[in-house]
């Protein structure tokens, strides 16, 4: 057997298998999921940033459009009138907090588990064990954020800025920002503090469509009124040159439906099985060959025998 | 058997297999979808049910799917509508009125009875670092220009008068911008908080170093006053609402040592399982505090200002503090009974 390797056969290889992952749900059935790359995870930081600022930014705007409204009712009194000037601060403060550190849980805590850059990115948080995504966890996720991200974004400004940044204090800092930034790196998983101490993981969603059958044109019969299956008959030997990766790379060009691909493929099968190619009718043969190709492999594995590639010893 | 026989190879197994079953398939991805766009509202009530038994309807025809078909893209397609699934089906569901509900009805009470022995150690480092503070300034009154920040100290220097430094205690009940004040309070200590916590993730050293300055600081403030006499009147001032943030920046630190703990001793368990459990506990434990701090800032901003007398002040501030202690204490305990 080709497969006898440990690593079962559904078992997904795609095209970063660094950050490939199994998860295994509750109900005991192992799914692939992909671990969102660096880089996805910091464009989606940064699309978040610029609408936090941005939310920020409008809070304010709206904050002075209504002093200036103020400014027009009362006057020119506006030093008398600190009630509402009050209030309008306070309601900045909370807002500015809200924003900073709600933003991320709110969206989190929705149906999608992705903040507005994650969705962008097409990545979402989710439980590393496979159970539920709680509350506590995307509390705990983002709780840390403040130390990774907001806390050294301010003691670099600020200390920059008041010029209290001596050579030590500055690499220090840098150094400390570093840590946190690039923490996500130096494991497997793509963790950053928060999620080691949430028990999370960002991964990347998947939304795939049910194509169609594959050889639909196989099961029908022809206009001509005789079935595929009768006109293209295929022995045993014919039958045995491939296994399963040929199969899908089939599956594929039929899916893809092109008429170049579709005559290369049905010239090398041709070849291969001894046969006269150019029958004119690429596509019929090719549905036929890869419905009894299939249906011959799928026997054998209801069997438990498989066959990974043309390489491996036939069943 | 016997169709796949007498038609010959019409119509595989693997793909009747996919016909008698897509019409399911197609109903679950259509919920799914819509529940993803947030239009859950708009879902039958049938809909809504059907869910779970169609997501495991759907695990298992991937899982006999796998075994006997090599259809990779029907394969994909069955991989990816469960994985969208089952984040539905085991997503954040509660709703967060329930989930408040939860956490004050005991959640938040027994995750704090939870960290009780993290609690009683940074009891004693904050206590700790009042005395040192005091001692320090008491052995040497320059340390408390290294202790105490530039903005901190207007008048409450060493050596200040008894008037000067009474006047920063009481008689404040005219000052306008107390909500602002106190809104400020609030943004500042919440942040502060959640350093304590945050910083616990490098093993809980930085949460002590940080618990010990704060109240070495508060140490060092206590000794200016108690040279002119005025100790009880300083704890009133501070205590109105300095039980609860204490308290808050108390178990914000524990929270923060809970964390580093385990992750330096896990145990029997992994260091990242071991994280995560205490991360969650702790997260409890800080939606509380942030809680105890919009009270702490209210009670700074508002109550300080206008009770102005030591005795008032006392009254509020031990009450305060005997309210948390029943709630932490006593709170939630049946349900948990009732768990066994």
């Amino acid at each position: 057997m080709s497969d006898s390797s440990a690593v079962e056969p559904w078992v997904r290889r795609s095209a970063t298998p660094k950050l490939d992952r199994i998860l295994v749900t509750p109900e005991g059935v192992p799914l692939n999921v992909t671990v969102a790359a660096a880089g996805a995870r910091a464009g989606a930081l940064a699309l978040d940033i610029v609408i936090i600022a941005g939310l920020i930014g409008l809070a304010t705007l709206i904050g002075v459009l209504l002093l200036w409204a103020f400014g027009m009712a009362f006057d020119g009194v506006l030093e008398k009138a600190s009630g509402p000037l009050q209030v309008l601060a306070v309601l900045w403060i909370i807002s500015v907090f809200l924003f900073r550190n709600a933003y991320f849980l709110y969206f989190e805590l929705g149906d999608r588990a992705a903040t507005w850059g994650k969705r962008a990115l097409g990545i979402r948080v989710a439980a590393r064990d496979g159970g539920r995504l709680t509350a506590e966890a995307v509390i705990a996720r983002n709780i840390v954020r403040d130390i990774e991200l907001f806390l050294p974004l301010v003691f670099l400004t600020s200390g920059e800025a008041s010029g209290t940044m001596t050579d030590l204090t500055a690499w220090a800092g840098f150094l400390w920002v570093l840590m946190f930034l690039l923490f996500p790196l130096f494991n497997r998983d793509r963790l950053r503090g928060g999620d080691v101490i949430g028990g999370t993981w960002v991964i990347r969603n998947v939304k795939r469509n049910l194509g169609n059958i594959v050889a639909p044109a196989a099961a029908k019969p022809s206009p001509d009124g005789s079935e595929p299956a009768a006109r293209y008959q295929f022995s045993d030997a014919d039958l045995s040159v491939y296994g399963e990766y040929e199969l899908q790379t089939l599956e594929n060009v039929l899916r893809n439906d092109q008429e170049e691909a579709l005559q290369k493929v049905a010239e090398s099968i041709c070849r291969k099985i001894g046969r006269e190619p150019g029958s004119g009718d690429e596509r019929a043969f090719l549905e036929a060959y890869y419905t009894a190709l299939r249906g011959r492999l799928e026997r054998s594995m209801r069997f438990g025998k498989r066959r990974k590639d043309k390489h491996s010893a036939p069943e | 058997m016997s169709s796949e026989q007498t038609s010959g190879m019409a119509l595989l197994r693997s793909d009747r297999f996919r016909l008698e079953r897509e019409g399911d398939w197609i109903r679950l991805e259509d919920i799914v979808s819509k529940m993803e766009k947030g239009r859950s509202r708009r879902l039958s009530d049938e809909d809504v049910l059907a869910l779970p038994t169609l997501y495991r309807t759907l695990l298992s025809s991937l899982s006999i799917a796998r075994e006997n078909s090599l259809d990779a893209g029907l394969i994909h397609y069955l991989e990816g509508l469960a994985l969208r699934s089952y984040f539905l089906v085991y997503g954040t569901q509660t709703s967060f009125a329930r989930w408040l509900g939860s956490f004050f009805g005991g959640g938040w009470s027994r995750a704090v009875r939870a960290i009780q022995f993290d609690i009683w150690i940074a009891l004693f480092v904050m206590i700790a670092g009042a005395a040192i503070g005091y001692l320090l300034v008491a052995g040497d009154s320059d340390w408390f220009y290294a202790l105490v920040p530039g903005d901190f100290a207007d008048v409450r220097v060493p050596g200040a008068s008894e008037e000067a430094l009474r006047g920063t205690l009481f008689g404040g009940q005219n000052e306008d911008g107390l909500g602002l004040f106190a809104a400020f309070l609030f943004s500042n200590n919440a942040q502060v908080a959640i350093l304590a916590f945050a910083l616990g993730f490098a093993f809980a050293i930085p949460s002590i170093l940080l618990l010990i300055h704060n109240m070495a600081l508060l140490g060092a403030m206590l000794w200016i006053f108690a040279q002119r006499g005025l100790t009880a009147e300083f704890i009133g001032w501070l205590s109105i609402h300095g039980t609860t943030e204490l308290f808050a920046i108390l178990l914000a630190g524990a929270a923060g040592i809970h964390v580093g703990r385990s992750i330096a001793f896990p145990g029997s368990r992994s260091h990242l399982a071991a994280a995560s459990d205490a991360g969650k506990r702790a997260a409890l434990v800080m939606a509380g505090v942030v809680v105890m701090l919009i009270c702490a800032g209210l009670l700074e901003g508002f109550a300080r200002q206008l009770i102005d007398n030591t005795a008032g002040r006392f009254g509020v501030g031990g009450g305060m503090l005997l309210l948390w202690l029943i709630y932490f204490i006593g709170f939630g305990r049946t349900s948990r009974r009732a768990g066994g």
